[in-house]
């Protein structure tokens, strides 16, 4: 099993997890991040003081999946991800030890 | 000096404070429907318009819709800059309160007015050029319907159409710009494919509770007088917003299953706007069946957008602009001389030429605002642009265009100071003691 990380723009989530569901998967968890990379940030001004913001909203997403569809999985967020500009975000993808369903006690394939 | 009534001036003061609350309701009202990134900047578009509307209302504004007339079409300039508009009242419009009070009224009403169009094109109107539209659309829309159907020698007047309080002046005008503007900016992004929810309801209901308060002094106002008049007003306007408002839920939740707290707000309004041309010329049972009528049909009428494909982003189409027809013609439906002796009996009071007369309004009004501000807006278009950049509308006007946040609840990353208030460049302190950043910084504090 592979655990697979997203950093990616909050406008595109909708269209990443509608991409996701068609290739199988069946569930994820995303977060509301702020993170700084390449892309710059922006200023905000309030009674004309002047502020640098340099974190950048992000959502993240977690994904658990067999190995089979780990590759599928990586390819379907790079597609639907991208804008081509800068700060699309990046994967990450480790390898997972084991997942448990709480109600049933699944472990490992069946548990996803 | 004309005798200066003390009840009907203090009635106006309050009535025209009462107005003057509706746009800060109205910025409420909007604010809340659209999404967190853009709250701050569809705020501001309702109340910047305290200052923009005031501001030209005064230079010259006034004079073009309520001085004296030119052709039946406008006023002159001869009262620019409030000359001669002082303390004596002026008999032609209020004759027992000081002229510069009916003045202020109407400037309330000149605020407000500008500012519902802004629901329509909320989410990504370019702030300079909306404020350039607004300065144009007063002086060449506004001023002009007001004088038609208010101004001494207005020929909508003298055509005898009834309009208490502006259901043709504020709303069908307000909603018809809203509809062009709509035509000519253009869909949202994501419009009828990504969710658009209202982001704070609460913020919503609000603003419709100050609406519904501050409406007291626009119909009530309207009697310009501190009276019989002005309490049956008073009375049949909070009668049809109540009605509205439980005729928009019932059909909600025959239709979908739920009654719905925006729609009881959305109905509240829809009656609101329905009864201001009827509410000096109608009485409590009318007032039942126009309130209850505007909430079912604009319930009916804000679906339509989805139909056509129109981004009318916050309903100004129909809710104004729908509830603004149903009441000025069911004022020609209801209307009678026994509520007011100065109006005219309507067609259930066996005078169906008045009908008649509201139709013409009605149809003149929508005529001229649509084609007059789809004029405007091609030309600010094509000059300036009116719409923000892709980039700037996924990034939210609050940031794009005022650069601020409506909600800084995140706790960190909130930035570092850069320049002072002044300007000043600020230097980074070195030694340990906490930085002016650390202490001045709200979302730093939060650390």
């Amino acid at each position: 099993m592979k655990k697979i990380e997203a950093i990616i723009k909050p406008f595109k989530l909708d269209d990443v997890k509608n991409a996701l569901s068609k290739v199988g998967v069946q569930g994820l968890t995303a977060y509301e991040v702020k993170g700084f990379g390449r892309q710059k940030g922006h200023t905000e001004v309030y009674r004309g003081a002047e502020y640098r913001v340099d974190f950048v909203p992000k959502v993240k997403l977690e994904i658990m999946v067999d190995d089979d569809l780990a590759s599928q999985v990586v390819d379907t967020i790079l597609n639907s991800a991208r804008t081509g500009k800068i700060g699309d975000g990046k994967i990450f993808v480790f390898p997972a030890e084991d997942v448990i369903r709480i109600r049933t006690g699944e472990r490992g394939k069946d548990a996803i | 000096m004309q005798h200066i009534n003390s009840g009907d001036t203090a009635w106006m003061l309050v009535a025209t404070a009462l107005v003057m609350f509706m746009t800060p309701g109205l910025a409420l009202f909007y604010g809340g429907m659209v999404r967190s990134k853009n709250v701050l900047g569809t705020i501001m578009h309702s109340f910047i318009m305290l200052g923009v509307g005031t501001i030209v209302w005064v230079l010259y504004g006034y004079s073009l819709a309520f001085g004296p007339d030119k052709f039946h079409l406008i006023g002159d300039l001869s009262w620019i800059g409030l000359r001669d508009v002082g303390m004596a009242p002026n008999a032609n419009y209020a004759a027992t309160i000081p002229h510069i009070l009916f003045m202020a009224f109407q400037m309330m009403f000149a605020v407000i007015t500008p500012a519902l169009i802004t629901g329509a094109f909320a989410e990504r109107i370019k702030f300079s050029s909306f404020l350039v539209f607004m300065v144009a659309w007063m002086t060449l829309v506004y001023s002009p319907i007001a004088h038609w159907v208010w101004g001494v020698g207005g020929w909508i007047r003298n055509l005898g159409a009834l309009d208490f309080a502006g259901g043709t002046v504020v709303h069908i005008n307000a909603a018809f710009a809203a509809l062009a503007a709509v035509l000519i900016i253009g869909k949202r992004k994501g419009f009828m494919k990504e969710a658009m929810h209202p982001h704070n309801l609460p913020m919503t209901i609000l603003g419709a509770a100050m609406l519904w308060f501050g409406w007291f002094g626009f119909n009530a106002g309207s009697a310009l007088t501190s009276g019989g008049l002005a309490a049956v007003a008073f009375v049949v306007t909070h009668i049809a917003t109540a009605a509205a408002a439980l005729g928009w839920i019932l059909i909600e939740k025959i239709k979908t299953g739920k009654p719905t707290t925006l729609g009881a707000a959305s109905g509240a309004v829809a009656g609101l706007v329905a009864i201001t041309p009827a509410a000096g010329f109608v009485g409590p049972i009318a007032a039942i069946a126009i309130g209850f009528t505007a909430g079912i049909v604009c319930y009916l009428a804000v679906g339509l957008k989805f139909k056509f494909g129109y981004d009318d982003a916050l309903d100004v189409v129909g809710v104004h602009g729908v509830g603004g027809i149903i009441g000025a013609l069911l004022t020609g439906v209801f209307a009678s001389t026994v509520i007011n002796p100065a109006g005219a009996n309507g067609l259930v009071h066996g005078n169906p030429a008045l009908l008649g007369k509201q139709l013409i309004a009605v149809a003149v009004t929508i005529g001229y605002t649509f084609v007059a501000s789809f004029i405007i807006l091609k030309v600010i278009d094509a000059i300036m642009g009116l719409r923000v950049s892709e980039e700037d509308e996924i990034t939210g006007l609050d940031l794009s265009q005022h650069s601020e946040i409506g909600y800084a609840l995140g706790g960190f990353g909130g930035g570092t100071l850069e320049h002072g208030a002044s300007g000043s460049v600020f230097q980074p302190e070195t030694s340990s003691e906490p930085s002016y950043a650390m202490q001045t910084n709200p979302l730093n504090e939060r650390l």
